[in-house]
């Protein structure tokens, strides 16, 4: 083995294409991981796995972006807040919430869902209607404010699935004159004579009326349940699949570079002093090398995953237990090489420990090799957790690409169709895999002359 | 031997605790059962003494109280591993109705060779071919889309491929079946065929993905060769390039190769673990999967004893093989 000069391994690698589209694709990764987690707050990936932070958004939408690339519009999913009206006829208050809105798209939406937290006392009646573009009227639903003594604050929630507004429609299906065998969505947005979107403005309007009292309105929204969402569209469990590709990106790079850099250096000062011992320590630590190098690696960490810990941290120590063998028979049989040096003998002679002629003079020859083989080894570690991940055994307090995928296989997303869940996460786990192998084949075509030609 | 002896004893402070933990699982599942136990108790902190006595003694009962690397113990589970006796599976049985884990896991065992062994082979040939072409003209495009390809492969996750390939070619286009296991019965004529059927988009998928490391590691190790002295004496002879590279190349690699490829096929069992559980293919890839996810533990043992088994007689055949094949390794020993 000779040894290369840092610079020169500098201006090869500059030289090399390929290993230049490694550090560029590389450092994008890190500034989108960077900017992930100054952004986008840590909580919300924590709420990952809870399903009551997720309720206002849509389920399994696509990702908004598709409307530009398909003729056929697809109704995104919209919040809109409302417009308080308050007026007063003969000491009865009249507050009205209403939600206007454009109603552009070729498809019906998935759903409705009011929102509001109101502050009063005694009891309101409430009147949830739609004004159609073609001017018709349609009562959703009548209903009232449970009665209270006191000034109380009531969050309520009136979604479209509510079965009293299809009874509410069928009772006036003279206004629309068709038979009724649509659900309230197809009702309220169709067309009258075929079942169509009619497109223009909608106007939603929540009516509550009291006597003597006003109520005050704290919050209101609609939510309109498209089938676009965001960046990345969401899933069966109505998540934002951009948070969860996004946080997953700063855990691969943090899962697959520290189990490379561990095992590399464990690997590393263990091949080498065994080498340099030699004689027995180096037959007892290659036999021990040996034993686990024999064992099937994958099987081996589910049954640790599943009897153990499914701890993230405690994960990336099992995949080093596995990934250091290999290193470590390497660097032995250069260590071998080098310590036939004379500058080596001449180290031993001079009396300088053991330790410190490892870590002088034979480790800092083989640092080239170790950064190639750090960079080689990160897309095995990710791909190995996220199959684990995949298998239902990852940690559910970190949302990896690999859980993700997880999620898609149990719902089904193949079979549905849902292909905004499937590509993404593996695009992204193959771009950080091709990156590291990028840089590390750069590294070693430079470090092994052999591979060089 | 030292090998074996050793993983076993790797496995089995891991297996004590999943039997321990399964006997008080064992016992809690039989005291809510029945009860009448429960009721006998009105204060819980003696009923939970009741239930930890009754552990005590069931781990007593199987000798789990001594430590596993207790001679005796010891001696007992290799006794029994090496008869390949692995005990009753507690959830699992096989297609035949039979809950022995050795039976079960040898009525999956021909699924997984015949898709993986097959699957492996023909990567192995291909990879050869492909390899050997590309190592003959280094630079030229086969050598380039090679490389790429192999680079690019080995970045993306097996069975990630397999769902798209199950997205595209089972759902977009309707081509191949989405699961694996056919439909008709085994004694039927057609069976056979609709096993083959079955199992094509998941040996396209793993021969995908598969063919391009092995291109380039054969490549790598014939760009060796064909440095060395001998071939460019061949080739001053006047020995034509192609009959060099495939004839006197091609042999001089084989012991890397031949190491590589038992260590495959050994892989092949037991790599395959997520592959068959996208495809659902009822093999021991996909049995491991099922025994996890129900937590069988004599099923999970015996599996993995048999994965580990499988692993190591290759590793030693690829051993002796080097030797056949490569003389310099006799001598040096």
């Amino acid at each position: 083995m000779s040894s290369i000069p840092t610079n020169e391994i500098k201006r090869e690698f500059l030289k090399s294409k390929l290993g230049l589209t490694g550090i560029f694709i590389l450092s994008g990764l890190i500034i989108i991981s960077i900017t992930t987690i100054v952004i986008i707050p840590a909580s919300t990936f924590q709420d990952w796995n809870n399903p009551e932070k997720w309720i206002s958004y849509p389920k399994t939408s696509v990702p908004s972006w598709v409307n530009f690339l398909s003729s056929e519009k697809i109704p995104e999913h919209k919040i809109s807040n409302a417009e308080i009206f308050e007026s007063e006829k003969n000491g009865i208050f009249l507050v009205s919430q209403q939600f206007g809105m454009s109603f552009e798209y070729d498809d019906f939406p998935n759903d409705f869902i009011f929102e509001t937290k109101t502050k009063y006392s005694d009891s309101h009646l409430v009147q949830i209607k739609v004004v159609r573009p073609d001017g018709i009227i349609l009562e959703l639903l009548s209903t009232a404010l449970p009665y209270s003594e006191t000034e109380t604050i009531h969050e309520q929630r009136y979604f479209s699935t509510d079965n009293m507004m299809k009874k509410n429609l069928e009772l006036q299906k003279n206004k629309i004159g068709f038979e009724f065998s649509r659900g309230t969505i197809e009702t309220v947005f169709s067309q009258l004579d075929e079942n169509q979107v009619q497109k223009g403005n909608y106007i939603f309007i929540i009516d509550t009326y009291g006597v003597e009292q006003s109520i005050e309105v704290l919050e209101s929204k609609m939510i309109l349940g498209g089938k676009a969402f965001g960046m990345m569209g969401t899933d069966e469990l109505r998540r934002d699949l951009a948070i969860g590709l996004l946080w997953g990106m700063p855990l691969a790079l943090f899962i697959g570079i520290s189990v490379s850099i561990g095992s590399v250096v464990v690997g590393l000062i263990y091949g080498v002093y065994s080498g340099y011992k030699g004689r027995k320590t180096d037959e007892v630590m290659m036999r021990f090398n040996d034993v686990i190098y024999a064992l099937p690696a994958l099987p081996f960490l589910i049954i640790l995953a599943v009897t153990i810990s499914n701890s993230i941290f405690l994960m990336i120590g099992f995949l080093m237990i596995f990934s250091w063998v290999g290193i470590a028979k390497v660097s032995r049989s250069m260590s071998l090489q080098i310590k036939t040096r004379q500058y080596v003998e001449a180290a031993k002679i001079m009396g300088q420990k053991d330790s410190k002629i490892v870590f002088r003079h034979i480790l800092p020859q083989l640092l080239p090799y170790a950064f190639a083989s750090i960079a080689i080894s990160v897309p095995a570690a990710i791909t190995t957790e996220a199959g684990l991940s995949f298998l239902g055994l990852g940690d559910p307090s970190f949302p990896t690409w690999g859980q993700i995928l997880h999620d898609a296989n149990t719902y089904g997303a193949a079979a549905q169709g849902l292909w905004w869940w499937i590509v993404p996460p593996g695009v992204l786990i193959a771009i950080t895999g091709l990156a590291f192998v990028f840089i590390g084949n750069a590294l070693d075509s430079i470090v092994n002359p052999k591979l060089k030609r | 031997m030292i090998t074996l002896l050793l993983t076993i004893a790797l496995v089995g402070s891991n297996m004590d605790t999943i039997l321990k933990q399964g006997v008080i699982y064992q016992v809690r599942a039989e005291i809510t059962e029945n009860t009448t136990i429960a009721q006998g108790f009105n204060d819980p902190e003696e009923f939970e003494k009741f239930v930890q006595q009754k552990i005590d003694e069931r781990i007593k009962t199987l000798g789990l109280d001594t430590p596993w690397h207790s001679p005796q113990r010891l001696g007992y589970t290799m006794y029994k591993i090496l008869i390949l006796d692995f005990g009753n599976a507690t959830f699992l049985t096989s297609d035949s109705g039979s809950s022995n884990v050795g039976e079960i896991i040898f009525e999956k065992m021909p699924k997984t060779v015949l898709l993986f062994t097959t699957a492996t082979i023909i990567i192995s040939i291909i990879g050869i071919l492909l390899g050997a072409a590309s190592s003959n003209k280094i630079g030229s495009i086969t050598d380039r889309i090679t490389s790429t390809f192999a680079i690019i492969s080995s970045s993306f996750p097996v069975w990630w491929i397999g769902m798209l390939m199950i997205f595209v070619f089972a759902f977009v286009y309707q081509i191949f079946p989405a699961r694996a296991t056919p439909s008709i019965e085994p004694d039927d004529p057609g069976y056979i065929l609709a096993l083959l059927y079955h199992m094509a988009l998941p040996v396209i998928t793993i021969v995908l993905i598969g063919f391009g490391a092995w291109a380039y590691l054969v490549r790598n190790f014939m760009v060796g060769i064909m440095q060395e002295d001998f071939i460019n004496a061949k080739k001053t002879m006047g020995i034509s390039r192609k009959k060099i590279v495939y004839r006197h190349a091609l042999r001089n690699a084989a012991p890397p190769i031949v190491t590589i490829l038992a260590l495959s096929l050994s892989g092949s069992l037991g790599g395959a673990i997520i592959t068959e559980a996208v495809f659902d293919w009822p093999g021991m890839g996909r049995l491991y999967f099922e025994a996890i996810s129900v937590m069988d533990l004599p099923v999970i043992i015996g599996s993995t004893y048999i994965l580990t088994v499988l692993f190591l007689v290759s590793i030693f055949i690829a051993d002796l093989l080097y030797g056949y094949f490569d003389p310099r390794v006799r001598v040096s020993n």
